[in-house]
């Protein structure tokens, strides 16, 4: 376990650098997407339409931020349940996508995609929203305004911590934990 | 008779709302402190002083401890001697939700069908559930509920024959399969006998007693230690990354039910476990 800095976007190098338990602090770059973004984004995909945004090399943070305040860059911003882009990952995954930040578990299918596609999956502190909110400096949407909190954004992020759940080496840090930590009854 | 305008309503609602988003309640924050005290891992260690200062900062800021303000969940206790006037007391709390989720800057996550999921942009409608008691005061309480955590809840019609050990094993069961995703430590609120929407609905309101506050009867508290400590042996621990501290409390409610039934129901709360009350 390793305190590690990175900035997007992220090659086949830099992911398999990363391992379960690894403290990431993210700067640069990210984008955000959840349930109803990732639909439509699947949807152009199956078209055979271009995306709204490149996700080559990039992270997508599933976040649905509260709304700023004046004065305020983005409202509270912790990370959503993760399970329910499981539909939808691979297939981004596929085509070059290289992290995902939320939280709570993944399935199989998502799991195998990180291997073969070398990716990773972080973990944001779920419900740490205010404190999150604090590392991300720009905030401005740039696709399906519609979707209201569930519009895609283009985050500025400066130390956004997060810790690696799933890394391109088939690690799960959720099931090692409980490994570790449960008490056989 | 005692008379509660519709606009004092509004104006509670809106109030309890921002209130209840902001300020993490002192029952929550001290059973965070207890935690910490008593955690092994270092990664959950870390992460409960996290949440106390994301609590910290969202308190001194006022701005939502978690960006996913939820559902309006409304109990209200109407005393059969008070009597609204000006309008519909239903209609001022959904007023009081629009103004109080506009005004608050916080997350509207309504959507108004489950299969268009057109965003109703307002975070209404409320889901309003109502008492009447003894009195005259009108008790008004908002629970905003998030849906990482209500989406891990589950409801069991047992056999009676199950018993016991059988409500148990569903109820650990339950916070076993929900693993990371509630937003672990987590309250775990149980509904148990009654029917089915009873249980669900005692299940919930479980939620709103104190941490650290046991059931008044002997049997009903011992069967909480019991089931609290059998969930913080599944090692989930804080975001389910590992340790102790999977659950800050459960909190059980019973009631009488059918000779057929044994109706079990687990609602799960994240650590945000908030709510916000006022009496008129």
């Amino acid at each position: 376990m390793a305190d590690r800095y990175i900035t997007p976007p992220l090659t086949d190098e830099m992911v398999e650098e990363l391992r379960i338990g690894d403290q990431v602090y993210i700067s640069g770059v990210l984008y955000t997407a959840r349930d109803a973004a990732h639909k439509r984004l699947v949807e152009l995909l199956d078209a055979g339409k271009p995306l709204p945004v490149d996700l080559k090399g990039q992270i997508i943070y599933y976040v649905g931020p509260s709304p700023a305040k004046p004065g305020q860059v983005i409202g509270s911003a912790g990370p959503t349940t993760s399970y329910r882009m499981d539909a939808y990952a691979p297939r981004l995954l596929e085509i070059g996508l290289k992290g995902m930040i939320g939280k709570g578990s993944r399935n199989q299918e998502v799991k195998d995609a990180i291997v073969r596609h070398k990716g990773v999956y972080f973990a944001a502190v779920g419900g740490a929203a205010a404190l999150i909110s604090k590392c991300i400096k720009k905030a401005e949407v740039i696709a399906y305004p519609d979707l209201g909190p569930e519009a895609i954004r283009r985050l500025e992020v400066e130390n956004l911590p997060v810790i690696v759940v799933n890394d391109a080496h088939g690690g799960d840090l959720y099931e090692e934990g409980v490994k570790k930590y449960g008490i056989p009854t | 008779m005692k008379k509660v305008s519709y606009e004092q309503v509004v104006e509670a609602v809106a109030r309890l709302c921002k209130e209840s988003n902001y300020f993490l309640g002192e029952d929550v924050k001290a059973a965070f402190v207890e935690a910490l005290e008593k955690e092994e891992s270092p990664t959950g260690k870390d992460i409960l002083r996290q949440l106390i200062k994301n609590a910290e900062i969202a308190a001194a800021e006022e701005v939502p401890m978690c960006q996913d303000t939820g559902v309006a969940v409304v109990f209200l206790e109407v005393g059969q001697d008070v009597q609204v006037e000006g309008g519909y007391l239903y209609d001022a709390i959904q007023e009081g939700v629009r103004k109080g989720y506009t005004e608050g800057y916080l997350r509207k996550s309504m959507v108004e069908d489950p299969f268009n999921r057109k965003n109703t942009g307002d975070n209404t409608p409320a889901i309003i559930h109502t008492r009447i008691v003894p009195g005259d005061k009108l008790k008004i309480t908002v629970a905003p509920k998030g849906g990482g955590s209500e989406n891990m809840s589950a409801i069991a019609m047992l056999p009676p024959a199950a018993g016991l050990e059988g409500a148990k094993k569903f109820i650990v069961d339950t916070v076993r399969k929900a693993g990371p995703n509630p937003c672990p430590p987590i309250v775990v609120g149980v509904g148990i006998g009654g029917n089915f929407e009873k249980a669900a609905l005692m299940a919930k309101e479980a939620l709103l007693r104190p941490l650290g506050q046991p059931n008044p009867s002997p049997e009903v508290a011992a069967l909480e230690k019991d089931l609290l400590e059998e969930i913080n042996k599944l090692g989930i621990g804080p975001q389910g990354l590992g340790g102790r501290t999977t659950a800050l409390a459960v909190h059980v409610e019973i009631h009488p039910c059918h000779i057929a039934s044994l109706p079990v129901a687990v609602n799960i709360n994240c650590h945000a476990s908030r709510h916000k009350s006022i009496s008129l």
